[in-house]
């Protein structure tokens, strides 16, 4: 089973990559010259191209407390990691509406409807600004 | 242009960063950089947590935005791997790819539709190398006024390497495209979630056959970090990045125009030259990003930096003119009043990164502005005055450098 940077592994991709990781060695003859115009670089050498496997961190869940937090918990952790919320700068509630809704309507993020407001609280807490 | 400070601190439990508290753990040394944007916030966590990784500027741990700092800008032209600025739309990723598995499909309006494995490409088409600036169309969003919301970048979401793979043009030839071909789409191993659009691009026809577009398996002359999209990356030579489709496994010929999300709703500017419109302006027509702009910086000072008054000051930094080659370098000593042509250093290719140099003299102690402006080989300039766009797209204001002469 692949596992994925995100250490979410929706079911929707399950069967997506095939099978766990062997070591591999790829021979690369080098078939022609640079292309014309390409700067002389010392002859480049025999590329081999082999599998790579990486464990990334995972975001963890930073958000300082506030009105709403445990909406935008439950709700925004999926997709992306608490920094994308906390380094934007102060928006205007109306344009924070406008982000929640982009994220549902176009990210078909899954957000429970009821907590709608509670998230728009929240990032009106931590990053509001007035209009 | 900001500062870029580099401090370690102890954050000692809840302790404020730029106005948050983002530590649950106490006690914890963090280096951190002020990246100057305005009204914040602006201090980021520089990061070595990422395998094939050094020290990054922090922007989103998943999915991973990490911002090249940009001191790494004055070491020279080519950006090192283990720096080089990494962007995922989604966080669906796969963190292992196996190179004996692997395939690349060509297919669509194809007569012979094609699975490639990494062999078939190494061995079976001629290699092509050629050096090119990757920058995200957001690029310096964060600089923005007023700020607008997104990816929070300062100027350090770009890179240059010498890339090397196959041509598109080879690769679509072998499939043989069928009379009325209109796009070809091109699509990673990077899941959406759920049903929401996955991140896929679409080049013209005639563009994916120019022979300069690239399949890359090679930067700076190593396979490509899985973060930049090993074991293949679309290279797009003078575009901006949203085109470099990393983890390439899927190549479409359509007999139509893409009109996919990614295509027809985002990644879209204001169809004005620079990209600019007034913050709140409304039924602007819009089109696509495609090409870059030339942009200029200096490397080797930083805002409040001291200089010698009246001696020469060595200043330098890098160039590039975007679509097109670096045309010439000018530095202002005065805040744009006067402008000298800088030196420029070896072409390493007309898409990459250009080294500049100039040796202004200060002429008494003071305070100085140091303006550094790029014109590319289609007589475009940086302007004076920055755009605005409400998806922060294609800054490249003249950049500025205030520094201290005594």
């Amino acid at each position: 089973m692949p596992r994925f940077m995100s250490g979410f592994m929706p079911r929707f991709m399950s069967g997506f990559m095939s099978r766990m990781i062997l070591p591999s060695l790829l021979g690369l003859g080098l078939l022609a010259p640079p292309a014309p115009g390409s700067a002389a670089e010392p002859e480049t050498p025999p590329l081999e191209l082999k599998s790579e496997s990486i464990e990334l961190p995972f975001g963890g869940s930073d958000f300082p407390p506030g009105p709403g937090v445990e909406a935008v918990k439950r709700n925004c952790l999926l997709c992306h990691s608490p920094r994308m919320i906390l380094y934007q700068p102060a928006l205007t509630k109306a344009a924070w509406t406008k982000e929640v809704d982009k994220m549902i309507d176009v990210f078909k993020a899954p957000v429970n409807p009821d907590d709608i407001p509670a998230i728009i609280d929240y990032l009106m807490h931590v990053r509001g600004a007035e209009d | 242009m900001a500062g870029h400070l580099i401090t370690r601190r102890t954050l000692l439990g809840a302790s404020a960063v730029g106005g948050l508290a983002l530590l649950s753990r106490p006690s914890l040394a963090r280096t951190m950089i002020d990246l100057g944007l305005p009204g914040g916030p602006a201090e980021r966590e520089i990061t070595t947590s990422f395998p094939t990784k050094a020290a990054m500027v922090l922007q989103r741990t998943r999915g991973p935005l990490l911002e090249t700092p940009f001191d790494v800008f004055d070491k020279g032209v080519f950006t090192p791997n283990d720096q080089f600025f990494v962007r995922w739309h989604w966080a669906f990723i796969p963190n292992a790819v196996d190179a004996e598995d692997f395939t690349l499909k060509v297919h669509g309006h194809v007569n012979q539709p094609l699975s490639l494995s990494l062999k078939d490409l190494l061995k079976g088409f001629p290699r092509v190398e050629l050096a090119a600036v990757n920058q995200c169309s957001g690029n310096s969003r964060g600089f923005f006024e007023p700020r607008v919301p997104g990816g929070e970048w300062a100027n350090g979401a770009m890179g240059n390497a010498l890339w090397a793979g196959v041509s598109l043009k080879d690769v679509l030839d072998r499939a043989g495209v069928k009379a009325g071909a209109k796009h070809v789409r091109l699509g990673g191993l990077d899941q959406a979630f759920a049903d929401a659009p996955r991140f896929i691009k679409s080049l013209d026809i005639d563009h994916a056959r120019d022979g300069e577009v690239m399949i890359a398996y090679a930067m700076n002359g190593e396979q490509l970090p899985l973060l930049n999209g090993f074991p293949l990356r679309v290279v797009v030579p003078g575009w901006f990045s949203t085109y470099w489709i990393k983890m390439l496994n899927d190549i479409e010929v359509l007999d139509r125009p893409d009109d996919n999300f990614w295509m027809a709703k985002a990644y879209k500017i204001p169809d004005t030259p620079g990209a600019n419109m007034k913050p709140g302006e409304t039924g602007v027509p819009t089109v696509p990003i495609t090409k870059m702009i030339p942009r200029s910086f200096i490397t080797n000072l930083q805002a409040g930096d001291k200089v010698a008054a009246g001696a020469p000051v060595m200043t330098r930094g890098i160039a590039f003119g975007g679509d097109c080659g670096v045309a010439k370098v000018d530095l202002s000593p005065d805040g744009g009043k006067t402008w000298l042509p800088a030196k420029l250093g070896k072409d390493e290719g007309k898409y990459g990164f250009r080294q500049w140099q100039a040796e202004p003299t200060l002429p008494a102690a003071g305070n100085y502005t140091l303006m550094v402006r790029c014109t590319n080989e289609n007589g475009l300039a940086q302007p004076e005055m920055p755009n605005w766009n409400p998806g922060g797209y294609m800054r490249n204001v003249i950049e500025s450098v205030d520094v201290v002469a005594g």
